[in-house]
């Protein structure tokens, strides 16, 4: 029997998901040995051209990792659709739009203004040239993609069967989904490969974090020296443990956590959790109350978190292409290119 | 007249590295442009967060190298809180950085540029990959390479929470401290690092230097530029990864300037061009007199022979004698041989691994002093370090809440773009003669680029060295003539 196919591709990414299969370390050796990698563009010679001329549904699975920004990106995404039985979302960025997704909160000329023009202190443009997408040089002429304004997770994109969660997903995940891929031992369509607890359900800080929190304020984890034995939310400090799924490391406390640095939300969240802004803000709202208070008026609770200073930044730094907040209106709707979903 | 090959939109695909290659009349190159096909507007979307977050969120701009970003960015979270690192988080700070070090130039050397020397440049490409270079010098020493990469690795999961982008950096300190028996098992990663560096350079020995038509293909012109040369220095101009001051030579080695992170702007001006996303730096003091090198262009390189070149020496034993080899067998300092980055990158392995071990060994690396609780009012801060493709640069301004208004980077790989460009020009332009496009064109485009392990993730998100590529060549009425892609 042939051995299954397997593809693994990168839209608008940071590497850093590619780097997590380069992570597999000896285990990349049996993956090796139980399929074969048709497609992997960052680590051997393929043409893209062999993905195209292949029937469909003939590779097994495509991992995709990456956010979708641009034209090449949606149709490399369209094909490896075509020709994959099972597409699994790989990574933050695939599965909700990541770090790169909070460039939806600007549009193009602003962020061509910050990296090219007066915002930019170090360049030297008194022309205020900004790369084109057809431009001359004395040889001939010279083409570029096109910079889209908007930032799009891959199910906004194309149809997806799985999805790993992580910035970047942790290797024991990765090498779980592929064996349960391969044995077809797989969980219904649309599942979420990790954990379904949250995080504060596996995190041993939790026994530390009272049912009822006093805070007197919100702090920044700038302005204290945090205890490690001690739940951040009970110091004050913003951790999206409570409205993040779990997994992100085997062994139960979050890979940040375990390096004393409140959880930022990588693996988005738990099942029930439809907006983790609005479930974060209720969930802070249930959970803190002054000393001696038994219950903080709404009033009090609505002062404490009017002090949480860059809500949106903490709450979809991983999501905002795919939160209720999508992006920010344009100034000007007519510059809007088609991507804005 | 030749026929025109097409490329249809599918395989425009973005994360290509596109070089464009025009022929004159007579079938020579008149130009080469290397384009960098995206960017992802993180000076922008920075703005309005709180700035401690930035150690967070802008090691997405590159996943090979977030400990680089990770770390100067806290460097800048330094400066603009004006908050000095306790001893024992500066230490930590180093360990991290320089396992980091040691296993990304591992990662390039086995994986990616080293091939080209180790399988052979004329080896067919499907064979210059890990595979290959396991195939020559056994599946053995395969092994060691990645559990060394691994070991490495643990040291900064361990301390950084995250080796994919690590979270632990804070103005003023780290927020995790290292205890007694982590300290004893990283000495013995530290130590095996020193062995294995050794060894290392011992394969480029037997393999490189040994066989004259790598050495005179090292020395040889089409890989030569001569070019200033950037890099971080210590007070004695010893080769300093993580801290000091940024010198600059000249082509000649003569020190041009020395100056401070927060001065970089008096000495460092980018250059846009509308062809590219990526911006083209020079040297502000010389000038922009475009894509050519010599001591009247203002272009200038970074990343390990630069620093190499750009010091007087490394600070420790073993590698101040590879130091002294190298130059002596390139012919003296500057060396501007291109190829010379993979020597030199073995050399810097050797530099942070000797390190770890000295700091490793310092039991007070273990001290409880980590933190130091800023106490100014934010303002303005730049970082900078020498991350594995060069020299590193980010610059924060916030208003006095700490809240992020401005942002500035220039990223390792940038720094060299200009020079990365000339390599491909001048390779082609031996390469291509009337017209005739030579079969080992790509492989030779390819050796050109790979010495400055360009890292384009941190402007388009491909593995660096195997920047997926596609050459066109352009007749004079500009039709393509030929088409080379790697994917
Ligand atoms: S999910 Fe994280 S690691 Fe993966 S590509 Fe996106 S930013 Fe990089
Ligand atoms: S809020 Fe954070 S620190 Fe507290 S229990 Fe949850 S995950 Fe742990
Ligand atoms: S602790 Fe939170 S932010 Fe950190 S890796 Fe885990 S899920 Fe991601």
């Amino acid at each position: 029997m042939p051995k299954p196919k397997v593809a693994f591709y990168w839209c608008a990414s940071c590497g850093g998901c590619e780097e997590a299969i380069v992570d597999l370390n000896e285990d990349i050796l049996k993956v090796v040995e139980l399929v074969d990698i048709v497609f992997w563009p960052c680590a051997m010679d393929f043409k893209y051209d062999d993905v195209r001329k292949m029937k469909d549904n003939e590779i097994t699975v495509a991992f995709i990792n990456g956010a979708i920004r641009t034209d090449e990106q949606e149709e490399m995404a369209n094909l490896l659709r075509k020709k994959a039985q099972i597409v699994v979302a790989f990574g933050s960025c695939s599965h909700l739009g990541g770090i790169p997704g909070l460039a939806n909160f600007w549009d193009r000329e602003t962020i061509f203004e910050s990296s090219y023009g007066k915002g930019c202190p170090s360049v030297d443009n008194p022309d205020g040239i900004v790369p084109q997408t057809v431009s001359k040089v004395p040889e001939g002429e010279l083409t570029l993609p096109a910079f889209h304004n908007t930032v799009k997770s891959l199910d906004q994109v194309i149809d997806v069967d799985y999805y790993i969660p992580g910035c970047a997903p942790p290797p024991y995940l990765t090498m779980k989904a592929i064996v349960a891929i391969l044995s077809g031992e797989l969980p219904e369509k649309g599942a979420i490969l990790a954990p379904e607890k949250t995080l504060c359900d596996e995190c041993s800080l939790n026994d530390s974090k009272p049912e009822k929190i006093s805070i007197k304020e919100i702090k920044r984890i700038s302005e204290v020296i945090s205890d490690p034995e001690k739940c951040f939310l009970a110091e004050g400090v913003i951790c999206m443990g409570p409205v993040t799924r779990s997994g992100c490391s085997e062994e139960g406390d979050g890979k940040c956590i375990s390096a004393n640095m409140p959880c930022r939300g990588c693996f988005g969240p738990p099942p029930e959790v439809k907006d983790v802004g609005g479930k974060m803000i209720s969930a802070l709202a249930s959970i803190v109350g002054l000393e001696g208070e038994e219950n903080m008026s709404e009033e009090d609770v609505e002062k404490l978190i009017n002090q949480i200073v860059d809500p949106a930044g903490y709450f979809y730094r991983f999501s905002l292409p795919t939160s209720l907040l999508r992006r920010k209106r344009m100034s000007n709707p007519a510059k809007e290119d088609r991507y804005n979903g | 007249m030749a026929k025109k090959i097409s490329i249809d939109p599918i395989t425009r695909l973005e994360g290509h590295g596109k070089i464009e290659i025009f022929l004159d009349d007579d079938g020579n190159v008149k130009n080469a442009y290397l384009q960098v096909p995206e960017l992802k507007g993180f000076e922008q979307f920075c703005v309005g967060r709180p700035v401690e977050e930035l150690a967070r969120i802008t090691p997405r701009i590159c996943g090979v190298c977030p400990t680089a970003h990770h770390m100067c960015s806290t460097k800048a979270l330094d400066a603009v809180y004006h908050v000095k690192p306790t001893e024992t988080a500066l230490k930590l700070r180093r360990l991290i950085y320089n396992a980091f070090m040691a296993e990304d130039h591992l990662l390039h050397f086995f994986f990616l540029g080293g091939p080209d020397f180790v399988v052979g440049p004329d080896a067919p490409p499907g064979e210059r990959n890990i595979l290959g270079v396991i195939g020559k010098v056994g599946i053995e020493i395969g092994k060691q390479v990645i559990d060394m990469r691994r070991r490495l690795r643990s040291v900064i999961t361990h301390l950084g929470g995250k080796v994919i982008h690590p979270v632990c950096g804070l103005p003023g300190g780290v927020s995790k401290g290292l205890a007694e028996d982590q300290r004893q098992a990283f000495l013995k990663v530290a130590k095996d690092a020193v062995e294995f560096s050794k060894f290392c350079l011992q394969v480029f020995n037997d393999i490189v230097l040994k066989n004259n038509t790598y050495l005179d293909l090292i020395v040889g012109d089409i890989f030569k530029h001569q070019t200033y040369y950037m890099g971080l220095v210590d007070e004695n101009n010893k080769v300093d990864l993580y801290d000091g001051k940024i010198r600059v030579v000249d082509p000649n080695g003569k020190e041009f300037v020395k100056f401070e992170a927060k001065d970089y702007l008096d000495h460092i001006i980018e250059h846009v061009e509308p062809w590219s996303y990526i911006k083209f730096p020079y040297l502000k003091n010389i000038g922009w007199k475009g894509f050519v090198d010599g001591i009247d262009s203002g272009v200038y390189r970074v990343a390990p022979l630069a620093r190499l070149n750009a010091s007087d020496g490394m600070k420790t034993p073993l590698a101040q004698a590879e130091y002294e080899k190298m130059f002596d067998t390139l012919g003296g300092k500057p060396s501007h041989h291109t190829l010379a980055f993979h020597w030199a990158r073995l050399i810097e392995v050797m530099y942070v691994s000797e390190e770890l071990v000295q700091l490793l060994e310092d039991k007070s690396i273990t001290n409880p002093d980590i933190r130091n609780l800023p106490t100014e009012t934010p303002d303005e801060g730049v970082g900078v370090i020498e991350a594995p493709r060069g020299t590193l640069f980010h610059h924060y301004k916030t208003d006095e809440n700490g809240m992020v208004t401005g942002v500035n980077l220039i990223v390792a790989t940038v720094n060299n773009s200009a020079a990365i460009s000339m390599s491909i020009a001048k390779a082609a332009k031996n390469l291509i003669k009337n017209g005739k496009v030579n079969d080992g064109l790509l492989n030779m485009v390819e050796m050109a680029f790979r010495p400055y392990d360009p890292c384009l993730a941190c402007a388009t998100h491909s593995l660096p060295g195997k920047m997926p590529l596609i050459v066109n060549i352009r007749d004079n009425n500009k039709d393509i003539v030929q088409s080379i892609r790697r994917d």
